[in-house]
């Protein structure tokens, strides 16, 4: 075993100063192919946290939102729906819920007011998100102005700014009082955006929605299934649109790759056939290979990884945020938390690692099996 | 004792610009001597010596060393006697590039897993014996023409062969050099190994060291003297 592991060294040892030798070239090929782990590993992170984010955000969701729909569109549903609802067996938590959006001139930004369930605001206060406070810049205690329904202005005093913590989902977010809120979008009582449940077996949802149709054939139920179905659709989309658009990138590497490791020089050849006339086996020759090739094309999968890794996880992600992020007047400032899939690691590293390290032992088993006499004949 | 049985080397056999290098020749070269292969140019010294040294195949005959038959040997176990049997110094001494002449010296013992440092100390004792110490870390393509050959010498004989294969060693040497090198040869006589030297300079093969010299010409042997 010691012998084993004595004769690896040696031959890293032979195959880093071997790379050495051709330094530039190394670091270029080092450099690039860093530079496109780093931005294939960029997307899948970014998306993968994102998609992970927003499931984590929906598990809290209810299992069920039921909207009233007329021509087409959504429409405000009336309480008596909460009844009829509520008579189905299994259901349970129904009730209504009113949000909206506000369009802000000042800001040229759409924020979601929301009426919370608990703990709303006291009437004439409002807590806001921290992209409302950067943009209007309003803090605890400032006051906000509106305009309502019919045009007349409102003032409603910020009792609140939200975690920055939650800022994905709350960055343009006003929760305001159930009064205000209908006094801002003259909403009449007993009308609300739409209703809320959950169902105590999650295998009677799709039971239920089905229900909730035939009783109420102007409604249309969204289960939270359908609503994580679409967060992936959007992500697996946006990232797939970047992937498209490295793809040449991809393509420019895989060229400039197979023709690095592939290509062995005379002086290469040479090499190989001095090192079978002093006595290396064909195995040790294509080892030497395996350690170069494996020394390149890991060495750039860590860094590759790891500074996509910091690039999502501890900066703001300038790469791709415009993209994959969505777009909006109020960009929302987070953290993602770092959400890691090992199968898209594990399959960056098949793409990269493994191609680049058969390209560069291939060629060299074909010249690892000349007769070695060919250097007393050169 | 290594001894050739009706040796042929065809290349390009079957074509038609086949070319037999070396042709029927039998030979025994003794242990511990130092025998020379003469010849002009094409004679087929430097197949002969490869043969000889498990580089390549005879296409007929056989070759025994000692009393195993190698000729039918699979390729991992040529290699094998290669690196355990033979050292090599080639014409152009075949120094690989870019790496320290210390690096070269020890390159032919990385397969076998010595430990490293140990390796180091006896390739920095060989380059000492033959005074290339102080190059040890200078690269190979800036060692001068004595300095590259004695460097070369010293990687032979890093794996300790009992024989040493030198093909053409004083080509590209001046005579000052090519003395100093047959003066090596001497010591490793005295040092109980067998040298085989294909080589066409009188400076070699009238040397007062050499034990026997077989002349070739054409592929075939053509003379001999003791």
């Amino acid at each position: 075993m010691r012998t084993w592991i004595e004769k690896q060294r040696n031959i890293i040892d032979f195959t880093l100063s071997s790379l050495a030798r051709r330094k530039g070239k190394n670091v270029a090929l080092l450099l690039v192919y860093s530079l496109l782990v780093f931005l294939l590993a960029s997307v899948m992170f970014f998306t993968h946290a994102l998609r992970k984010e927003a499931s984590l955000v929906l598990q809290g969701a209810p299992e069920m939102v039921v909207q009233r729909m007329a021509a087409g569109r959504h429409e405000l549903i009336p309480h008596r729906y909460l009844d009829a609802i509520r008579s189905i067996r299994g259901v349970s938590g129904v009730h209504g819920r009113l949000w909206g959006y506000y369009f802000d001139g000042v800001t040229s930004a759409n924020y979601t007011l929301v009426v919370p369930e608990e703990a709303a605001p006291a009437p004439g206060h409002i807590a806001i998100g921290q992209g409302i406070s950067r943009s209007r810049l309003a803090t605890t205690g400032d006051m906000i102005s509106f305009r309502r329904y019919d045009g007349t202005p409102d003032a409603l005093i910020v009792q609140d700014v939200l975690s920055a913590r939650s800022e994905l989902v709350s960055s343009d977010l006003i929760l305001i009082s159930e009064q205000d809120f209908r006094k801002l979008f003259g909403m009449q009582d007993g009308l609300s955006t739409d209703i809320v449940l959950n169902v105590r077996n999650a295998k009677e949802v799709p039971t239920v929605a089905a229900k909730v149709q035939k009783l109420l054939p102007d409604t249309r139920p969204i289960m939270r299934s359908e609503i994580l179905r679409t967060y992936d659709t959007i992500f697996d989309w946006r990232s797939g649109i970047i992937v498209v658009i490295l793809s040449a990138a991809v393509l420019a590497f895989v060229i400039f790759a197979w023709d690095k490791a592939s290509g062995l020089s005379a002086e290469e050849r040479k090499e190989i056939g001095i090192l079978k006339a002093i006595g290396w086996e064909t195995s040790d020759v294509l080892l030497m290979k395996f350690w170069e090739g494996t020394v390149i094309s890991l060495s750039s999968f860590l860094a590759g990884v790891l500074l996509a890794y910091v690039h999502v996880f501890f900066t703001p992600v300038v790469l791709f945020e415009p993209v994959l992020k969505g777009w909006s007047t109020l960009y929302p400032e987070f953290r993602l938390i770092p959400f890691i899939d090992p199968y898209q690691v594990a399959t960056l590293f098949f793409l990269t690692v493994v191609p680049y390290t058969v390209a560069t032992i291939v060629p060299s088993w074909r010249a690892a099996t000349i007769d070695p006499d060919s250097v007393m004949r050169s | 004792m290594i001894e050739l049985r009706d040796i042929r080397k065809v290349f390009h056999a079957g074509k038609s610009y086949a070319l037999t290098a070396v042709d029927g020749v039998s030979l025994s070269l003794d242990a511990r001597k130092v025998t020379v292969l003469r010849g002009p140019s094409g004679s087929g010294k430097t197949t002969l010596l490869s043969l000889v040294g498990c580089m390549a195949r005879p296409s007929e005959g056989r070759i025994m060393l000692g009393d195993r038959e190698i000729t039918s040997l699979p390729e991992r176990f040529l290699t094998e006697i290669r690196r355990t049997t033979f050292g090599f110094i080639f014409q152009q001494f075949n120094l690989v590039k870019g790496i320290s002449a210390l690096e070269n010296v020890m390159l032919p013992a990385y397969p076998l897993g010595e430990p490293h440092a140990g390796l180091r100390k006896r390739a920095r004792e060989l380059m000492d014996l033959f005074g290339i110490l102080p190059r040890e870390s200078s690269r190979a393509e800036w060692l001068s023409g004595g300095e590259a050959q004695r460097t070369a010498i010293a990687r032979a004989l890093i794996n300790d062969p009992p024989v040493i294969i030198a093909d053409e060693p004083t080509a590209h040497l001046d005579t000052k050099l090519s003395r100093e090198f047959m003066d090596i040869i001497a010591r490793l006589k005295a040092a109980q190994k067998t040298v085989i030297i294909a080589s066409h300079d009188p400076l070699v093969y009238e040397s007062a060291v050499i034990d026997r010299v077989v002349t070739m010409r054409d592929g075939k042997l053509a003379a001999e003297q003791q």
